[in-house]
């Protein structure tokens, strides 16, 4: 770029601008929404207890896979863990956090969603105030020193597209999941097909979490993006990318929806289970 | 008839303040209506760039209530006349004078990217075949008019200066038509990596919002370029792939 | 001579629209030979940009009828046979390599289905002609210029204006000037000059064109001795937008009619079938649906009578405002939004193919075209008439100084079809930068006159040295009165005294005066621009004085009809040695035996 020097304008301080509309509205409910969500799920992903629903096969999504069941229900089994019991060589507390089957799994749709376009941006307004808004002042210290995501640490938001193949995998236990919601623990001791409410809350999931993934801005590029000619690809691929540009025109409303449904289901299963709901069985 | 106040940053270097501007208002004015009036009627030295008055040439651009707008397509019905409007100049670009900046500096940076260099011709007359759904894509991008309000507005050059290291929305979407261009065989991805530093982007997507051309610059032109930055660069599984298949 | 910053250049540029581009690229092109670009305003901005239907090129894509001899026809059809033919020839037979030129530059045309460059109908064009890119082709073919320009070793002056051109005995060697940010002065030493400077359109108040068309090149070139050649002729185009008032005059593209759009008036009534000039009788189609089968690309239908010559449509307009049965706000209304009888999709095909007018009138006049007639008329557009140049080398008369696009004359006779205009930058663009690089490379050095530039920078100053008139309100007068008096519909008595005002006028704006400093000040730039609209406009209002016959772009209502006594001549507007303006009818440049053989075929 140019190295010839620029009079350029001062800076201007944290919040200053002539904008005369209400520009602080969107970051405060990004940082309201995304608060509570953080807030919430680590603190369900702390208890290690009502993340299914017995005689059900209803599953928190926050719990999902379930690789070890969690030591707090010992020696209860949860029905859904892939290798039993948690085992001895994983420590039951971490400082003074316990440590759950959630934090096991976690990690990856977090991962995801830390590292999704959409996500950065928003929160590198809300929670960072760089920029708080457009063409609104930002904090003075900030100055000429930001890095951006042209330097560690952010720079490993690059990573993203690898979240994206885990999502992806996750995507397919959360269907699976909401496939055997619709079977039940009948009187027989044998399992029936049924619909709950929780059954349909749990069919949702992986739908707006669907909306959410497969428009996801790497997927669309590794889908067809990256070819300058799209009209060369098979018709099934320039289907699924002209389907996957759809779905990232959307990108944050699904972001937003999948967000808010995985937490309500995880509160669904997590109250039925503690019988404080009632899951009303429709068939 | 009535009248609208227009606070105008007027002046030069230090010496610049907002001055306040009263005319008259009439149906379907624009800002830069109101700015011509006042230059005919009280400040015939008043500066500001403008030509074609119909949002296709991208020479008025000013932020009017804070706003990055060009002035010309921003009417006055959508504004709160009853409290004066401000006009100013564009904050990521050195001050002339009233509402006029140097944008001297895009130029120089658009220069400084390679230029588009066609593979062969398809038919033996010498022209090319492309299909409609593969020129679309660039076709968005070609509808920058180079107002430069993307430019203005995005904090990376508005408040942190990195002029120096970093090329900008309106030049990362003018690489993105390259880029993607059917026919273009050039490689810039290591200039937008290095020089261009498209990594300063944080995906805030102000410019997004600005554009009077409405093109997605965020979604469709700097995300997709990150991408193949990304494949170049930082993504091991795809350097091996490439490696293998020799693609 | 002052210490004036002195740059020298080979070949100097004037104006940086497309004709400017083109001819320093092309004069770049040649092996150590210095370019030097001036532009009025920042590179890339110039009144190209807001050309939008396409470049008239015969490629033959859409309908393989066409070639170079049906396109020569219809611009000289079009211009009433005042074309100058070799101009017409050359530019029919050179414009379709110059699109695909564009192509190799990194332009994308819209496609056709098979992939090559897709072509649309447009008024006055027997077959669809205009390679466009939506309704946005100036933007896309001016930064696919500037955007190859800028890596072709061009020195680009950008906010720069030039009030003189500086001589040697009879040759340009030169140019002065400001340059707008500082307003210091600027000298450009050069062997060779081309004028690519465009029109005139601020001389009237209604116009699509912007703040930059003053007429610089015209005034400039005709100051140095050159010819001005069918001044009469400016065009009209018929539809600008009329409502706001902030917006009249804005261009509403004929690419709407050449989609479908029809002109009706207050009554709901599609006027343009009740005249059809003899010329076009057997080009027409007959009825409503006929026309809808052309716009549609049906080869054997012909077209609606709304793609007639732009005069012609014009001066229709302005007969139905007057007779009472125009739109509220003085105009007619066009409508596009009709064609979903026709389409099921008619609301995405309109956004899809007229996004910048759909934009346009969303914004500008909160009017949705997709379900709503626009309110049009006409709007000064065009000047067909400008420098004098010689067909092949596009040289004027004065040695050494050349034009090209809209500020030379002779290709479009006494009126353009849309679409020749785009095309014409490019054609004779080129052909000017290389005669201009050829002509420079023949010279010796030259010198430049001391005294000239002194006169001219003294002349610059002046109004900062008045206390006079704010130049605003003579603009605004002149604007009024050309609108007037010598606007679409003109007589005798009319122009007459038009040529009256214009005298009072010279003699206020040699007096007009200037606060501020030189920096960046738009008001000091209005007096410099206001002797180059008073003689531009002196031009016009003589030559249709002169031509006592309507014809093409000029409608006379006290001589309403076409008159074999001047057919046969241009008119031609020099300076004489007193100063004084002069006007000569000069005879046509005659048909060569295979043109007119070329025009009987396709009649």
């Amino acid at each position: 770029m140019s190295r010839v020097e620029l009079k350029l304008p001062q800076l201007r301080p944290l919040g200053a601008t002539q904008r005369t509309d209400a520009w602080w509205i969107q970051p405060v409910l990004t940082l309201l929404g995304l608060g509570a969500f953080i807030v919430y799920s680590t603190w369900a992903a702390l208890q290690g207890t009502h993340y299914w629903v017995p005689g059900t096969n209803y599953l928190s999504p926050m719990y999902s896979p379930v690789l070890f069941d969690s030591w707090q229900i010992a020696p209860a089994s949860s029905g859904h863990a892939w290798f039993g019991a948690w085992p001895d060589w994983i420590p039951k507390n971490l400082w003074v956090l316990s440590m759950t089957p959630a934090f096991l799994i976690l990690w990856a749709p977090g991962g995801f969603r830390f590292t999704c376009y959409y996500y950065r941006g928003a929160y590198y307004k809300a929670f960072w105030a760089d920029p708080v808004s457009c063409a609104v002042g930002e904090p003075k210290f900030r100055g000429t020193h930001y890095r951006g995501e042209h330097k560690f640490p952010l720079l490993l938001q690059n990573i993203h597209r690898y979240f994206l193949y885990l999502a992806l995998v996750f995507l397919v236990f959360l269907t699976y999941d909401a496939i055997i919601s619709y079977r039940f623990l009948g009187d027989d001791g044998q399992k029936h097909f049924g619909v709950g409410i929780g059954s349909l809350v749990l069919t949702i999931n992986p739908i707006l979490l669907g909306g959410y993934t497969l428009g996801c801005h790497s997927l669309r590029h590794l889908i067809g993006g990256k070819k300058d000619c799209i009209t060369d690809c098979s018709g099934a691929r320039q289907g699924a990318y002209r389907g996957v540009s759809c779905l990232n025109r959307r990108h944050m409303l699904f972001a937003w929806l999948s967000l808010f449904w995985v937490g309500f289901t995880d509160v669904y299963v997590r109250l039925v289970s503690m019988g404080t709901w009632t899951d009303i069985r429709i068939l | 008839m009535p009248q609208a106040t227009f606070r105008i940053w007027t002046g030069a270097g230090d010496d610049a303040v907002f001055k306040d501007f009263a005319t008259d208002v009439s149906e379907g004015m624009v800002v830069l209506d109101a700015i011509h009036q006042i230059q005919a009627e009280s400040a015939p030295t008043l500066a500001c760039r403008w030509n074609c008055k119909a949002g296709k040439c991208g020479s008025c651009s000013a932020e009017v209530n804070g706003k990055p707008r060009l002035m010309c397509m921003t009417r006055l019905d959508t504004l709160d006349l009853s409290v004066p409007v401000t006009v100013e100049p564009m904050k990521s670009f050195p001050h002339v004078r009233d509402l006029v900046t140097d944008v001297s500096w895009n130029f120089r940076v658009k220069k400084s990217i390679k230029p588009f260099k066609p593979r062969k011709p398809d038919a033996p007359d010498g022209t090319w075949r492309m299909q409609q759904a593969d020129v679309d894509r660039v076709q968005e991008f070609r509808k920058c008019i180079e107002c430069f309000l993307c430019q203005d507005v995005c904090h990376v050059l508005r408040d942190h200066h990195k002029h120096p290291e970093f090329a900008g929305p309106r030049h990362f979407v003018y690489t993105a038509a390259l880029e993607m261009h059917p026919l273009d065989t050039e490689d810039r991805l290591s200039h937008m990596k290095n020089e261009g530093g498209i990594g300063y982007c944080n995906i805030t997507k102000c410019c997004t919002k600005v554009c009077p051309e409405h093109i997605t610059i965020t979604d469709n032109a700097i995300i997709p370029l990150k991408e193949r930055v990304v494949d170049e660069y930082y993504d091991p599984l795809t350097r091996l792939f490439k490696v293998f298949t020799g693609k | 001579m002052s210490d004036y910053q002195t740059h020298e250049h080979d070949v100097l540029v004037i104006g940086a629209g497309g004709a400017g581009l083109r001819a320093a690229i092309e004069a770049a092109s040649v092996k150590g030979l210095s370019v030097g670009l001036v532009c009025k305003s920042l590179l890339g901005k110039a009144h190209t940009v807001m050309a939008e239907g396409g470049m008239a090129a015969a490629m033959a894509h859409v309908d393989d009828r066409d070639n170079w001899m049906v396109h020569f026809a219809d611009t000289m059809r079009g211009g009433q046979y005042l074309n100058n033919p070799v101009m017409a020839e050359l530019h029919a037979k050179e414009a379709p390599d110059r699109v695909r030129e564009l192509e190799a530059w990194g332009a994308l045309f819209d496609r056709t289905r098979d992939g090559r460059i897709l072509q649309r109908n447009f008024g006055g064009h027997r077959y669809p002609r205009l390679a466009h890119v939506g309704d946005r082709t100036g933007l896309e073919m001016i930064r696919t210029l500037q955007d190859h320009g800028i890596h072709q070793g061009i020195e680009v002056y950008m906010e720069h204006t030039v009030t003189t051109l500086l001589k040697d005995g009879d040759r340009v060697v030169g140019a002065f000037g400001y340059d707008r940010e500082r307003g210091r002065f600027r000298v450009f030493k050069a062997k060779a000059v081309v004028l690519a400077t465009g029109g005139i359109g601020r001389a009237f108040k209604i116009t699509s064109n912007s703040w930059e068309y003053t007429g610089d090149g015209h005034a400039l070139a005709y100051d140095a001795g050159a010819d001005l050649i069918d001044m009469e002729f400016v065009q009209f185009h018929p539809t600008g937008m009329v409502w706001p008032p902030s917006v009249r005059g804005i261009l509403v593209t004929e690419g709407v009619r050449g989609e479908g759009g029809r002109l009706v008036n207050k009554d709901g009534k599609r006027f343009m079938f009740d005249d059809v000039p003899d010329l076009y009788k057997n080009q027409v189609a007959k009825d409503a649906e006929e026309g809808w089968r052309y716009v549609t690309g049906d080869k054997n239908a012909n077209r609606p009578p709304e793609l007639l010559t732009r005069d012609h449509v014009a001066r229709c307009i302005n007969r139905e405002v007057k007779a009472g049965r125009g739109s509220p706000h003085g105009g007619v209304y066009l409508d596009i939004a009709w064609i979903k009888e026709k389409l099921p999709n008619a609301q995405e095909h309109i956004k899809k193919k007229l996004p910048s007018m759909y934009h346009q009138f969303k914004e500008l006049a909160g009017v949705d075209i997709t379900t709503t007639p626009m309110e049009v008329g006409p709007t000064t557009h065009y000047v067909m008439g400008g420098v004098r140049v010689d067909g092949v080398t596009q040289m004027s008369t004065v040695p050494g100084l050349f034009a090209a696009g809209e500020c030379a004359g002779g290709l479009h006779g006494a009126n353009r079809l849309g679409g020749n205009s785009l095309s014409d930058l490019l054609v004779f663009g080129k052909r000017a930068g290389e005669h201009a690089a050829k002509w420079a490379q023949a010279q010796k050095p030259s010198n430049i006159n001391a005294a000239q530039v002194e006169l001219a920078a003294k002349q610059a100053l002046a109004p900062f040295e008045r206390s006079g008139e704010n130049p605003y309100q003579v603009q605004l007068t002149l604007q009024d009165m050309m609108q007037d008096k010598v606007g679409i519909v003109r007589t005798e008595n009319d122009m007459a005294a038009a040529l009256d005002g214009l005298a009072a006028l010279k003699k206020r704006a040699a007096a007009v005066s200037i606060d501020g400093n030189r920096e960046y000040n738009p008001g000091w730039h209005t007096c410099l621009d206001l002797p180059n609209l008073l003689c531009v406009s002196e031009a016009v209002a003589r030559c249709a004085l002169d031509r006592r016959e309507s014809r093409g772009g000029h409608f006379r209502e006290d001589y309403p009809d076409k008159s074999k006594d001047f057919a046969g001549h241009n008119t031609v507007i020099r300076k004489a040695p007193d100063g004084s303006m002069k006007l000569l009818r000069e005879p046509i440049v005659p048909l060569t035996d295979e043109q007119k053989k070329v025009i009987d075929a396709n009649k």
